[in-house]
């Protein structure tokens, strides 16, 4: 059994989250989630209005292993780097088996030549598998941006 | 605003574009007035969007703020977003079901067909102020626009001379697009991305069939799209639409081998995906042809490429930013296993597309490669100097029809 709170495991979880991806680590993104999971990047208004397409939407982690060798070996996208901050997770549901949690987000995008700028803020809406390990996995992230406007391209998950 | 230069053509033929024509104040002023309110229709929702009385989308053609509005009759109609008093936009909203319209300014309604109706305050209060007596409010509506439905595609126009829709679209083009939307199809998506270029640098890219296997890995690799597979371009008489298309068949392995001759980047072999699924739809079209994009002249984009349909709508925001709104599609009659295809194909396409997210970014890359250019010009040469259909798509025969098109409204 864990000797961390609920709270702390989640806390710790997308900690290293954005780490892995604001490092460039994108080959360890996929280990977040579940071998069994959803993963959707969209609106908060085609969230509202129940239109289900996203992004990016995927029923499976190897699915994220393909974002990630399309990133790395077919896309053209100028080189760039994300800085991700979180806001505090609100827990939305627990049961035995899992617990639901949003968490608001702001990314900053830091282009090649320098130019920063506020890119993407919304929230998370995440369905984590609880298990007997500290280690959280996403069962279902839901990346749901605020605004319908996207710069240019997006290319690095979110 | 400086008095409108117009733009130097070096030849008569449409092989040479003078990059002044993206970098313009006053050539967007221009192309507001004679190409998106001139002879052409502008895409501006789905028919299916307003079903019913009351229902109503707002849109822009060009910078025009437009509305449009199902009335009691069945019939759609738009008008300018724009109060016939000061000027304010008279909906604020992005859709909506109203009974009328009424400015937040100063309260002058108008009713769903954009007439102005009311006028607050119009005998004055307590027997002062108020309008004049001769104030005639039927004199003072917002311009009114032609709406045209094809295919359950609402277009609009400002002009009274423009042809019929099926006119202006000719029979070929008619006949791909209801290729597509011959059932109704209902929105499954919807995302704006801002292009860091000029619109018809995104127009035309979209024409540009060259470019596909070259620029778009993700294509070229999956056998999605070579220049070596089967299909053809399409270019209507006016120049201004296209359709672009290609089928799977048979691999052409002497076409196939001019990739690694020639050493192209779209040609490496190792990259394999973890869940090919992707790629694995359902045939749903029985030519098979499983690529189309199809334009019509100014901003409106179809595409289906396998079984992801979808809508594209290009506005210029400013000389050197665009607005691409997707709108992502599905049939009414999907099985939830096929909506699931459609979905997981919906990573090839938008802003983080597989196959078009270098789209949103190349644009970008002429805009800021030509700064310095504006007395040169772009070399749209390949395919010789027709602006007519062909069955090789290593031609940008359908880049110079749209110049074709695109002159002949600025210069008139």
């Amino acid at each position: 059994m864990s000797t961390l709170s609920l709270r702390e495991r989640i806390a710790d979880f997308h900690a290293a989250y954005i780490r892995c991806i604001d490092q460039n680590a994108l080959e360890q993104w996929p280990e977040f989630f579940e071998e069994q999971c959803h993963y959707t990047v969209t609106t908060a208004e085609n969230d509202r209005a129940g239109l289900a397409a996203g992004l990016m939407w995927a029923n499976n982690r190897n699915m994220l292993h393909d974002r990630v060798s399309a990133l790395r070996h077919a896309n053209i996208y100028e080189r760039q780097s994300y800085r991700h901050i979180l806001g505090l997770p609100f827990i939305t549901g627990t049961t035995p088996e899992q617990v639901e949690v949003e968490t608001p987000f702001m990314v900053v995008r830091i282009m090649h030549d320098g130019k920063t700028d506020l890119f993407v803020c919304g929230i998370y809406r995440d369905v984590f598998l609880l298990n007997h390990s500290d280690i959280l996995k996403l069962k279902r992230r839901s990346v749901i941006c605020d605004s319908n406007r996207i710069d240019t391209l997006l290319a690095v998950p979110l | 605003m400086s008095e409108y230069q117009p733009i130097h053509w070096s030849t008569s033929s449409y092989t040479r574009v003078p990059y002044a024509v993206y970098q313009h104040e006053d050539v967007l002023a221009q192309e507001q007035k004679k190409i998106y309110e001139g002879n052409t229709w502008s895409y501006l929702c789905l028919d299916s969007e307003i079903p019913e009385a009351g229902d109503f989308k707002t849109g822009h053609v060009g910078n025009a703020p437009v509305v449009v509005v199902r009335d009691d009759d069945g019939e759609i109609y738009a008008f300018e977003n724009r109060c016939s008093h000061r000027g304010a936009l008279i909906c604020l909203d992005r859709a909506g079901k109203t009974r009328d319209f009424q400015c937040v300014y100063h309260a002058w309604t108008y009713d769903r067909q954009g007439n102005l109706k009311g006028v607050a305050f119009e005998a004055g209060l307590n027997g002062a102020g108020g309008m004049p007596e001769n104030f005639c409010k039927e004199d003072h509506s917002p311009r009114k626009l032609r709406v045209a439905v094809f295919c359950g595609l609402v277009f609009v126009s400002f002009s009274d001379e423009v042809d019929a829709i099926e006119d202006y679209l000719g029979p070929e083009i008619c006949a791909r697009i209801e290729r597509v939307l011959h059932k109704p199809v209902e929105v499954i998506g919807r995302f704006t991305q801002v292009l860091p270029n000029n619109w018809k640098l995104y127009f035309e890219n979209v024409k540009d069939s060259y470019h596909a296997s070259l620029l778009h890995l993700f294509f070229t690799t999956f056998k999605l799209n070579r220049l070596s597979q089967r299909g053809a371009v399409i270019v209507s008489e006016s120049g201004g639409h296209h359709v672009s298309y290609s089928m799977v068949d048979a691999p052409d392995q002497a076409a196939g081998n001019q990739y690694q001759d020639q050493g192209l980047r779209s040609d490496q072999d190792g990259y394999r995906l973890a869940d090919p699924s992707l790629l694995q739809g359902f045939k749903e079209f029985e030519d098979g042809i499983t690529l189309q994009i199809l334009s019509v002249f100014p901003g409106f984009v179809l595409q289906q490429i396998q079984n992801c349909l979808a809508i594209r709508q290009v506005l210029p925001q400013g000389v050197t930013s665009t607005d691409l709104h997707w709108t992502y599609l599905g049939y009414a009659s999907d099985t939830p296993a096929q909506r699931e295809v459609r979905l997981k194909q919906a990573n090839l396409i938008g802003p983080a597309g597989f196959v078009s997210m270098e789209d949103g970014a190349v644009g970008g890359f002429v805009q800021r490669g030509i700064a310095a250019a504006g007395d040169l010009e772009a070399v749209i040469e390949m395919g010789g100097e027709s602006t007519s259909s062909s069955p090789s798509r290593v031609t940008e025969a359908s880049v110079r029809g749209f110049w074709k098109a695109y002159r002949q409204l600025m210069q008139a």
